[in-house]
């Protein structure tokens, strides 16, 4: 059911609108205040570390939670008031493996087909062809719970996918999964993002949060920085100094007690700085602690997005 | 509608046949409950070990002796010289009860009404013995006081007249007395209660608890077919264990099965469906398998003292049987042994009928505003 009207088309360019999306468990805020808009098509990223409220702000946005303070509209309709009818079109992958353990991966895809109302033939097709996409036909008689963390992942992506939502939210997807099964995991989101369909994703990893369209960085219940993954390294507030030499660990000692080092963190033999854009010639400034080493500016990666935003921070 | 709880019904129906564990209890449960009590359960005592004090030493107090133990009621298994180490040995618990008998027993037999009917009562006549007993257990008071007016004559050799009974007593139904008649059926409705209410009461919390309930409430099934799907396969666990219970209570303790097989299932579907709701209200209550667990344990109780199963319901104080009246297990109990053992059919009992199936309709309806879509 769509809800929208199509004198506002501008709106159904949103797959998610939030505003002031505030979510409290008795005196914390787990959420706040939080605006997003989100454009149909695209993948989006939450990056923040465990406990940001990535996981609560998933849950406010399929429905599971109701939210303190704030709207949401998911696909052009409002979420309160249209739950269930929303259910139809979004698909959900929970953090914590969800299907049953005791049932083989065809037997989860019955259940989960009937309960969308696939019935017979259209249902058995359907699935065919989900376990051939998710390389799952050697595991169909095999019970959920025997299978490898990847093969899981695999299996609940099938089951979140299997009604083709318009939009489909990953919590932390990767998280019991190796890089190989990583790699192929987002090859397969990229085939559901060519087809149409919208998806959210959280994560802790950079790697994955930097092949997202856009994101937004979490920390604390608040959104910290929001937009694609390279305008957000362009326009990081922040110069990134890299130093090659030795006894980095009493010169990291002495940088960060600067008020003008934001951060700065060992990377194999390189220390990594960042440092504030108000410092008008980073090279001179980071000279004048490390005379003798070797000294140059670098691109800022997603990492240093992520420090900087997160602030007060600092790694290393 | 009927394609989602068709799921939910095969998915429990799979889970539950690969839980070995629970599929072995859906049997051990009736057959192992229905041995204990079927052998160990006796509310009429017989052969409690008493002392006995003899002081009178004649012929005379040994056929006493024998005669009381003719009774079946005690056995002497210890003789004390005073009564001072038969009191202590009450106190010690190694008899129940003893006898007294004093050094001019014999003269108060021969004088004793009882014994020779050409005496008559008078201020004279006094018992010949007394009877001691450890009153606390009061199944084994009631046991001894039942031989205050016991015969004497057959010590004597000559045969007296019997006293005509006041009143002729015929026992339909049960007329040997067997306790057994009237506790099979009444197991049927304690481990229908036990079983049922325990596997539901578990069902949803257990979803939340292995973290399957945050993707099925994404989904688009509906708490009424989620819950009715979940219930559907226990009625056919619920009846094969009334089979079970029945059909061994049957052939190994030969409780005859009067009643009809129509209104037998009937009124045992009607239970099951109500027990089983009564379990999913619960589990929308608890937050974890274990409260569950407490909660049933609360509910299995009252169940079995004030249900009827262990203490006629006519007996209990008013209190006591408003809240028996609420318990569904009461109004089986009712009917299943009016049914199994007095061949009553449903339609006679259609009050008891009435009030299982609105319970369980209510059950049903409540668990499902209970069960909200949402994690918190």
């Amino acid at each position: 059911m769509n809800h929208a009207t199509p004198s506002q088309p501008p709106e159904m360019t949103y797959a998610i609108e939030s505003k002031g999306l505030t979510k409290r468990f008795g005196n914390s805020i787990a959420v706040n205040q939080l605006d997003l808009a989100i454009p149909k098509g695209c993948i989006y990223g939450f990056l923040g570390p465990n406990g940001c409220g990535k996981s609560t702000t998933i849950r406010l946005l399929t429905g599971l939670l109701v939210p303190s303070e704030g709207e949401v509209s998911i696909l052009g309709a409002p979420l309160a008031g249209h739950e269930e009818s929303l259910k139809n079109r979004i698909g959900y992958m929970t953090q914590k493996f969800s299907l049953y353990d005791n049932l083989t991966v065809r037997e989860n895809l019955n259940f989960v087909g009937a309960i969308y109302g696939f019935s017979g033939r259209r249902k058995k097709a359907r699935i065919e062809e989900l376990l051939s996409l998710y390389d799952l036909e050697q595991q169909a008689k095999q019970f959920a719970g025997s299978m490898s963390g990847g093969q899981k992942q695999r299996l609940a992506l099938a089951c979140a996918t299997l009604h083709s939502p318009e939009l489909l939210f990953l919590d932390e997807p990767t998280s019991a999964v190796d890089p190989e099964n990583r790699r192929e995991f987002w090859e397969r989101l990229f085939d559901l993002s060519s087809t149409g369909t919208t998806i959210l994703v959280s994560t802790h990893y950079m790697d994955e949060a930097e092949r997202c369209h856009a994101l937004a960085i979490m920390e604390q219940g608040h959104k910290r920085a929001d937009g694609s993954p390279q305008m957000l390294m362009d326009t990081m507030p922040a110069a990134v100094v890299e130093i090659r030499g030795d006894q980095l660990r009493q010169l990291k000692q002495r940088l960060t007690e600067q008020k003008q080092i934001l951060s700065a963190a060992q990377i194999g033999s390189n220390l990594r700085i960042l440092v504030k854009k108000d410092v008008t010639d980073p090279l001179a400034f980071i000279q004048q602690f490390s005379a003798d080493r070797e000294i140059a500016l670098t691109r800022p990666s997603l990492e240093d997005v992520f420090v900087t935003s997160t602030g007060g921070r600092h790694v290393g | 509608m009927w394609v989602r709880i068709l799921a939910v019904f095969i998915k429990e129906l799979k889970q539950l046949s690969r839980d070995r564990m629970t599929f072995g209890m859906i049997v051990m449960i009736p057959l192992v409950q229905l041995m204990l009590f079927g052998y160990a359960i006796n509310t009429d005592a017989r052969h409690i070990p008493v002392g006995l004090v003899d002081l009178s030493q004649t012929a005379e107090s040994r056929a006493l002796e024998q005669a009381v133990t003719a009774t079946q009621s005690v056995n002497f298994v210890a003789r004390y010289r005073s009564i001072k180490d038969a009191e202590t040995a009450l106190t010690r618990g190694d008899i129940k009860a003893f006898l007294y008998l004093p050094p001019d027993m014999t003269r108060r037999l021969f004088g004793h009404p009882r014994y020779d009917a050409k005496q008559t009562d008078s201020p004279l006549t006094r018992p010949v013995g007394q009877w001691i007993v450890d009153g606390s257990d009061t199944v084994i008071a009631s046991t001894i006081r039942a031989l205050r007016d016991m015969p004497l004559n057959e010590i004597a050799d000559h045969n007296t007249v019997r006293p005509t009974a006041s009143f002729a007593v015929v026992q339909y139904y049960n007329p040997e007395q067997r306790t057994v008649v009237n506790i099979v059926p009444g197991l049927v409705a304690v481990i229908l209660t036990m079983t049922m209410i325990l596997f539901t009461s578990a069902a949803i919390v257990r979803e939340h608890e292995q973290g399957n309930m945050e993707f099925l409430i994404t989904t688009p099934v509906s708490p009424m077919e989620l819950m009715i799907g979940k219930i559907a396969p226990y009625i056919l666990v619920g009846l094969v264990q009334v089979a079970i219970i029945l059909s061994m209570g049957h052939w190994v303790f030969s409780v005859p099965i009067q009643g009809g097989l129509l209104s037998l299932l009937s009124g045992a579907i009607l239970f099951i469906f109500a027990s089983l709701t009564l379990g999913l209200v619960i589990s929308t209550i608890v937050k974890t398998q274990l409260q569950a667990m407490q909660l049933t344990i609360f509910i299995l109780l009252p169940s079995i003292l004030l249900s009827g199963f262990m203490f006629p319901y006519d007996a209990m104080p008013v209190p006591a049987q408003w809240i028996a009246e609420a318990l569904p297990v009461t109004h089986f109990m009712r009917m299943i042994r009016a049914i199994v053992l007095r061949d009553a059919n449903i339609v006679l009992l259609g009050k008891d009928a009435l009030w299982l199936g609105l319970f369980a309709i209510g059950g049903l309806i409540v668990a499902s505003l209970r069960f909200k879509k949402k994690l918190e």
